[in-house]
């Protein structure tokens, strides 16, 4: 007789067994149709491997295991699939999920199945390879892969199947223990086989005697040294640490998991589902359920298909919706009430309650908690459970870690005994919910830092790279200038050491005037390039509007060579004073050079003025026939000496104002602050307007955008670019933006 | 040595304390040197308590320079995307009360939002490449662009600088994964709630 041990806290509700576990395992009738969801299990969702209107056979593998924490999943039942959609999940949520439906053809043929009678001869990877496409998942309510489970990196001593089943109503595997106890035993030596364990331990409850028994009598039959124990009946036994210190009198640490003891725990029905799988090939389509309460006509245990709508089975068992107070999934301490009755049966699903108004009426509100203790008393996990309620009411999370909110089962013994109704596990589970998304934040946040700290470095190092450049480029031409100027004038340079702030100024001087004559000299080519093709053109007989526009050209080639020409000359005439005001003030701002150049324009307007006068006695004097134009150009002339004049005052007037500011002018900023800047002065604005301010605010910032999208279109139109059709949409859409808005607004 | 200790007393005291004042001189400066501690502590600690949404709503061009900003005595509530909480956990880090959100910088939006281009209308021009502090756009010049949608932190800041205005900031999908239970609501013995709300909101309390 093995020693068994006894668990911290726990509680002794009613069992209300015997609804469900005098009658042995029915079958329900096959449903319209059957819903799978792709997600029964712990882990990444399953891939769907079909499509709708496909045919499919019952045990057909229509969707694969989509990761390594994933299990795949058969069709229950042969028929078409109908749909692949969102549908109303087996979820405390409610929410839909996306599933494959199947509709049932009444053959309920099966695929082709490849057994074998001598599964344990086969090497262990080859059964967990069997195991894993046959898509077991935990069925004791958890559901994660059970494949998973068998590859335990960790050296496993110990396999423990679960058949303590402590929740108040359920029965499956009770039931599955009575009916089919040496196939379970079967299915704890394959298990065993392939984990490498020694030693298989059966732990079952007794308040289960029957089955207790008959696993007994099945483990003497197979020769084997399974160890069958019983032990008092208590709830939380069945939880997977629990029953590891009941049995073997150790705890499993705060983090750990049960194999880093080198043990493992499986269900019962698990065991059932594995032996079946590693002899018969058979993958998990069906699985037994408890569907009880006081609501239904026939309690009792089921043989059900995954994926048969919870809506299906009740009505097979006579169910009145008007008696009915929920649906509850799972037990009544453990589970969740079902939002959508339409929501199908999955792998986990271990029961389906039903109650009666009077059977579970609602909760009553709860009162004040009064500090009595006897949740702390009650708790399996050694917690403390009053505490943690304060931290989860003021959402204290730290302190709610430090209380190892992590290690709660949430059985709900603590909100059990509350003598104050409060619905401690919801609070529990919220907060534990929370603190899951604020790490999953915390890390997303980490990774944007990232980011932006490795775009700022990428920017900062392109930056340094052009200024580098920059500086290379700036020595390269100094040295150039330098060599240009020893072997020109030796002199030269003995000039550039002395002063070499007149040197640079010199240099930069040069340059400029060096890029002017460049440009003089390729506005000569450009308008000798135009006249000959005018000129070709002429002798080819070309048609009258391309003459046209070649002789606009050129006339334009004209314009832009006079342009040049002036350039240079006030570029020669603005050096000369450059050199004078250079010595005196070497450093200029902005508005001073402005001014400057003003003052040689109106300078040169003088002069030139003076040289149309002179022209102008000129011709008078010879009686010439170009009096009259010479007449003209001296006004005009005259005109623009006066505007040159009354702008150059101008200028020295605003310069003043204008000083501080402009010498502050802010650098250059990137794409980013501007936009910052923008939002942010928008933001500003908003918080300060009223509803209808904002409303107006926006009408108005939509009409700029559009305005400057017309713009944009208008210039991409004239150039015929690309983008055109981009830009119309552009247009169009904020338009009806514009529109609505105007609507809401008014 | 003793009888040098006994005659000259206070000489051979303050010899022994000056050659301890040495050591430990050299002991301190020595570790002040091997564990210096680059840059300042407590803006790498506030910047680790900013959501890190880069979006620029407090003023400065992203959250490390906000968290300079608040170390040289800045407000902390200028984070809309950090909410009521970032605000809290800064006021418990610097000892401080805690402000409310300072309106003038956005509002708190619940809803968590992701950038989306919509592709067949993008022309390619980069702005927005250029606009995002978290490089999660994704394209080259001419050619068609697409967000990053895990690496996007909803800033908004793209959504300006596109000429042709194809870019939307979509709410994020809430799935079963990111499902997670309510705190249930405070009720008391003195809410007499209809039994019809109250069921509803018994979900997991069964017992």
């Amino acid at each position: 007789m093995r020693k068994i041990w006894d668990i911290p806290g726990g509680i002794h509700p009613p069992e209300n067994k015997r609804q469900s576990n005098a009658t042995p395992i029915a079958s329900v009738p096959l449903p319209e149709e059957l819903i799978l969801p792709l997600t029964q299990h712990i882990g990444t969702p399953a891939l769907s491997l079909v499509a709708v209107g496909d045919h499919v056979l019952k045990g057909q593998k229509i969707a694969e295991a989509g990761g390594a924490l994933s299990a795949a999943l058969h069709a229950p039942s042969s028929g078409v699939v109908k749909a692949i959609e969102d549908r109303p999940s087996n979820h405390p949520s409610g929410l839909d999920a996306a599933s494959i439906v199947i509709q049932c053809d009444g053959d309920d043929k099966w695929t082709q199945l490849t057994g074998c009678d001598n599964y344990l001869s086969l090497d262990p990877s080859e059964l967990l390879n069997k195991i894993h496409q046959a898509g077991i998942a935990g069925l004791g309510g958890a559901g994660f892969p059970t494949a998973v489970k068998l590859q335990a990196r960790q050296k496993i001593h110990t396999l423990i199947i679960n058949g303590t089943e402590c929740e108040p109503y359920i029965t499956a595997d009770d039931t599955l223990m009575r009916q089919h106890a040496p196939d379970i035993i079967r299915g704890s030596q394959l298990l065993a086989y392939i984990l490498g364990a020694t030693q298989i331990v059966i732990g079952i409850e007794d308040n289960k005697p029957e089955a207790i028994d008959t696993i007994r009598q099945a483990a003497q039959s197979a020769h084997s040294a399974i160890d069958v124990v019983d032990f008092p009946t208590k709830y939380p036994s069945g939880g997977e640490k629990q029953l590891i210190q009941i049995l073997t009198g150790k705890e499993v640490a705060s983090g750990n998991l049960p194999a880093d003891m080198g043990i493992v725990v499986q269900n019962v029905g698990t065991a059932f589902a594995a032996y079946r799988a590693a002899r018969f090939g058979e993958p998990l389509i069906q699985r037994v359920t408890t569907v009880v309460g006081e609501s239904l006509s026939r309690q009792g245990n089921v043989q059900a298909l995954i994926g048969t709508p919870i809506k299906h089975l009740l009505q097979a068992h006579g169910y009145q919706p008007s008696n009915n107070s929920r649906i509850i999934m799972g037990g009544p301490m453990m589970g969740f009430t079902l939002k959508c009755i339409e929501a199908p049966l999955i792998k986990t699903s271990n029961c389906v309650l039903a109650p009666s108004h009077s059977e579970m009426p609602p909760p009553s509100p709860a009162s004040p908690c009064i500090r009595c203790g006897l949740c702390a008393e009650a708790c399996p996990a050694s917690l403390l459970p009053q505490q943690l309620f304060w931290y989860a009411q003021a959402e204290n999370y730290p302190a709610l870690t430090q209380h190892n909110l992590f290690d709660c089962i949430e059985c709900g013994a603590c909100s059990y005994v509350c003598p104050s109704n409060l619905p401690l596990v919801q609070y529990y589970r919220a907060a534990k919910g929370d603190i899951k998304r604020q790490q999953q934040e915390k890390e997303k946040s980490d990774l944007s830092r990232q980011r932006f700290e490795f775009r700022k470095q990428r920017l900062a190092k392109a930056e340094a790279e052009k200024e580098a450049k920059r500086l290379a480029r700036k020595k390269a031409a100094e040295q150039a200038k330098l060599k240009l100027a020893n072997t020109g004038d030796p002199s030269a340079e003995n000039n550039a050491a002395s002063n070499s702030a007149e040197a640079t100024l010199k240099t930069h001087s040069s340059n400029e005037k060096d890029s002017r004559m460049r440009n003089l000299a390729s506005a000569q080519q450009r308008l000798q390039n135009a006249q000959n093709k005018l000129r070709t053109a002429e002798s080819h007989d070309e048609t009258e509007t391309r003459l046209s526009a070649l002789a606009a050209a050129v006339k334009q080639a004209e314009q832009k060579l006079r342009e040049a020409q002036a350039k240079v000359d006030a570029s020669e005439q603005a050096s000369d004073n450059e050199q004078q005001n250079a010595q005196q003030t070497p450093q200029q701002s902005p508005q001073q050079s402005q001014q400057q150049s003003q003052q040689r324009t109106v300078d040169s307007l003088k002069k030139r003025l003076k040289a149309a006068e002179q022209k102008l006695a000129e011709a008078r004097t010879n009686n010439e026939a170009s009096i009259n134009a010479l007449q003209l150009g001296t006004e005009k002339l005259s005109a623009k000496l006066k505007d040159a004049e009354s702008e150059l005052n101008h200028i020295v007037a605003s310069a003043k104002l204008n000083e501080e500011q402009t010498l502050e002018a802010a650098p250059q900023k990137n794409a980013a602050e501007l936009a910052i800047e923008k939002a942010q002065a928008k933001t500003g604005n908003l918080s300060a307007m009223s509803r209808g301010e904002k409303a107006l605010a926006q009408i108005a910032a939509l009409e700029s955008r559009l305005q400057k999208a017309r713009i944009k279109l208008d210039k991409a139109q004239h150039e015929q670019s690309d983008h055109v059709d981009a830009l119309r949409n552009g247009v169009e859409k904020l338009e009806q933006k514009l529109k609505q808005a105007r609507e809401q607004g008014s | 040595m003793l009888d040098f200790i006994n005659q000259q007393a206070l000489f051979s005291a303050l010899l022994a304390l000056g050659a301890l004042a040495i050591c430990f001189g050299a002991v301190l400066g020595f570790a002040a040197i091997k564990y210096k501690i680059e840059g300042d502590p407590l803006v790498a600690k506030i910047d680790e308590l900013l959501p890190q949404t880069q979006c620029g709503q407090c003023g400065y061009p992203g959250c490390r320079p906000y968290a300079e900003a608040i170390v040289n005595g800045d407000a902390i509530n200028k984070c809309p995307p950090g909410g009521q909480t970032t605000i809290n956990s800064l006021a418990n880090l610097l000892a401080v009360d805690a402000p409310s959100l300072d309106e003038e910088h956005g509002e708190v939006d619940e809803i968590k939002k992701v950038a989306f281009i919509r592709e067949d209308e993008c022309i390619g021009c980069t702005k927005c490449i250029q606009a995002c502090p978290v490089d999660a756009i994704l394209g080259a010049a001419k050619h068609m662009h697409t967000v990053i949608a895990a690496e996007c932190t909803g800033c908004d800041l793209c959504v300006e600088p596109c000429p042709v205005d194809c870019i939307d900031m979509l709410p994020l999908q809430q799935g079963i994964d990111q499902w997670k239970w309510r705190k249930p609501s405070n009720l008391i013995a003195s809410d007499h709630l209809p039994v019809s709300e109250t069921s509803s909101s018994a979900a997991e309390d069964a017992a």
